[in-house]
């Protein structure tokens, strides 16, 4: 017997303007919710309201308007606070996405952190946006890479992340969740077992936010990286938290308006944290866009999001294991509701191709994890990823979709 | 299933199945990678050039089935054929895959003519065309290997 569903899953989805829509014909079955969720009704409205009543620049005007736009800015960022539960609201700053916020951290604590033969120690599953930002800073620097090893379920091998760690570690940089393998990884301990060595940790949550309770202040890590946009919240906004005494110590990231208190052509005095990393006219409305997708999501409860989804995980994992010759990629023990597989003989993009024609969305491709498709020796997966408003008759409606490839390729 | 069994017609899935000329050529004498790095889609073309004429050609890699039948069914073609009727008759396998759907696709394409499906599929594309790029770089002695994501000079 399936669980109960802590909420009413139809009522949500009427929120979803989208999943109304047909697909080639056949009701659209979103499954490719890692790379990028759908957006509840809310945070549309968000986004008009803000263009049709509030439009003005931030932190500059004293007209009404400025004014307005410049607290529900403001607001949202104590939402954000409050959403991760960090210790101060200058600790959170508002940034592209997960990518930037990566980025930011390497050019500006990284730059001055890192030396010659120093190291990074990141892991074997991490997406390309935790890996290619470091590449770039240790190539500067002619510092290095270690990487944490996993195991064939998708597991990090923690025996060897311990041997890894020694004076010359700079950071530990590792994903929460696995977008291209699902693993939730063990960070509370990563955490611990870096700062027994003084090492800070950077936790990519690109996977996380939307799925598990996050608490920063537990998890004690000295930086959070988010996006807006894996989170029903609006493309073009994200989150970067840090810890205000390691923000307040970094440079700036880029200069401009705003991250300044005064400049003159021989100096320029910098503002304070957060503004100080927030050089120029910011997304406005993603951030008022992003509080409406924190509404949405404190709406429903985090955890009975996360209780629903683990059921569909669960379902899933069984349905697709009666897929003849299918192959589940990731069978980590602690595993977010993200399905990546293979099926013998036939290319995830053939997969991918055949069960759009049903209406069925997932991802096929190597998921900006290329060391993971290395490791298992695939060139591709196809990864079926769920959010809050997927149904168990959407799982149905895939397994029958991938039947439907066998038929094709018999 | 219209657009898909356009897509994935029978000589497809069998040239899929089983490749033809599917390995390097003994004495191949020219020879280009191609890349389809949003897919992981690797190809290598083999050529046995002598003056003018390909004398052989033969494919390896990996990929999905429309690259790997259109990399197959473009060596059982190639084979024998000039320098010139190649490249003339790549640049019309480039304008069929990706003329628009309301023009019939030309009528001389000979048994190349079950890739016009992929017309409907635009993300399917360059699966079908990795073989002819890569093809075209082993005639032009390209050294790097040829990406379907960089712009072509
Ligand atoms: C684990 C992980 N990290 C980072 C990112 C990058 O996020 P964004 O593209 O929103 O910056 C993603 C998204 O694909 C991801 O899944």
């Amino acid at each position: 017997m399936r669980p109960a569903i802590p909420f009413d899953v139809d009522r949500v989805r009427e929120d979803f303007p989208i999943l109304k829509q047909k697909v080639h014909g056949k009701t659209l079955v979103y499954l490719d919710n890692a790379a990028t969720t759908q957006k509840p009704q809310g945070v549309i409205d968000a986004l008009e309201r803000y263009y049709r009543t509030e439009n003005a620049n931030i932190h500059r005007g004293v007209h009404y308007l400025s004014e307005l736009a410049t607290a529900e800015f403001e607001e949202t960022r104590t939402q954000v606070k409050h959403f991760i539960n960090a210790r101060e609201v200058r600790e959170i700053l508002f940034v592209r996405g997960t990518t930037e916020a990566i980025n930011l951290v390497a050019q500006t604590f990284g730059r001055v952190q890192v030396k010659k033969d120093d190291e990074i120690v990141l892991s074997e599953m991490e997406h390309h946006s935790n890996i290619v930002p470091w590449q770039i800073l240790c190539q500067e620097k002619g510092a290095r890479l270690r990487v944490i090893p996993m195991n064939d379920a998708g597991e990090l091998i923690l025996d060897e992340f311990k041997k890894l760690l020694s004076k010359k570690t700079k950071l530990v940089a590792i994903a929460h969740v696995s977008n291209a393998l699902g693993t939730i990884n063990p960070i509370k301990k990563i955490i611990e077992r870096a700062h027994r060595h003084g090492i800070p940790v950077l936790v990519d949550g690109a996977q996380a936010v939307a799925h598990l309770k996050i608490d920063v202040q537990d998890l004690d890590c000295e930086f959070y990286a988010f996006s807006g946009h894996k989170m029903y919240g609006p493309t073009g906004i994200g989150v970067l938290y840090g810890k205000a005494k390691l923000l307040e110590e970094m440079p700036p990231y880029q200069g401009g308006g705003d991250m300044i208190s005064a400049v003159t052509f021989e100096k320029t005095l910098y503002n304070v944290i957060p503004y100080k990393f927030e050089a120029g006219t910011p997304d406005i409305a993603g951030v008022i866009g992003l509080g409406a997708a924190i509404d949405f999501i404190q709406s429903i409860g985090i955890e009975n999001m996360g209780q629903h989804e683990e059921a569909l995980l669960k379902e899933a994992t069984k349905s697709l294991s009666q897929v003849p010759r299918l192959r589940l990629i990731g069978t980590a023990r602690e595993k977010a509701a993200v399905l990546n597989f293979v099926m013998e003989g036939i290319h995830p993009h053939d997969i991918g191709t055949i069960v759009d024609q049903e209406g069925v969305a997932i991802r096929t491709g190597h998921h900006c994890a290329m060391p993971v498709m290395q490791h298992f020796g695939v060139p591709a997966t196809a990864r079926a990823s769920f959010g809050v408003y997927n149904t168990f008759e959407e799982i149905e409606a895939l397994v029958k979709a991938l039947k439907k490839v066998w038929e094709v390729f018999g | 299933m219209s657009e898909l069994s356009e897509l994935y017609q029978q000589v497809i899935l069998d040239h899929n199945r089983n490749p033809q000329n599917f390995h390097r050529p003994a004495g191949a004498n020219q020879t280009a990678e191609g890349y389809n790095p949003l897919c992981g889609d690797k190809i290598t073309v083999y050529l046995r050039v002598h003056g003018e004429t390909i004398q052989e050609i033969g494919f390896e890699g990996s990929g999905c089935a429309i690259s790997k039948a259109s990399g197959s069914l473009m060596t059982t073609i190639i084979n024998g054929k000039t320098i010139k009727q190649t490249q003339s008759l790549s640049k019309k396998f480039q304008e069929m895959v990706t003329c628009d759907l309301n023009i019939p696709p030309p009528s001389d394409m000979g048994k190349l003519i079950v890739f016009a499906g992929v017309r409907e599929f635009p993300m399917r594309v360059k699966c079908a065309t990795l073989a002819w790029h890569t093809l075209n770089a082993a005639l032009e002695g390209k050294k790097e290997t040829v990406s379907t994501e960089k712009p072509e000079e």
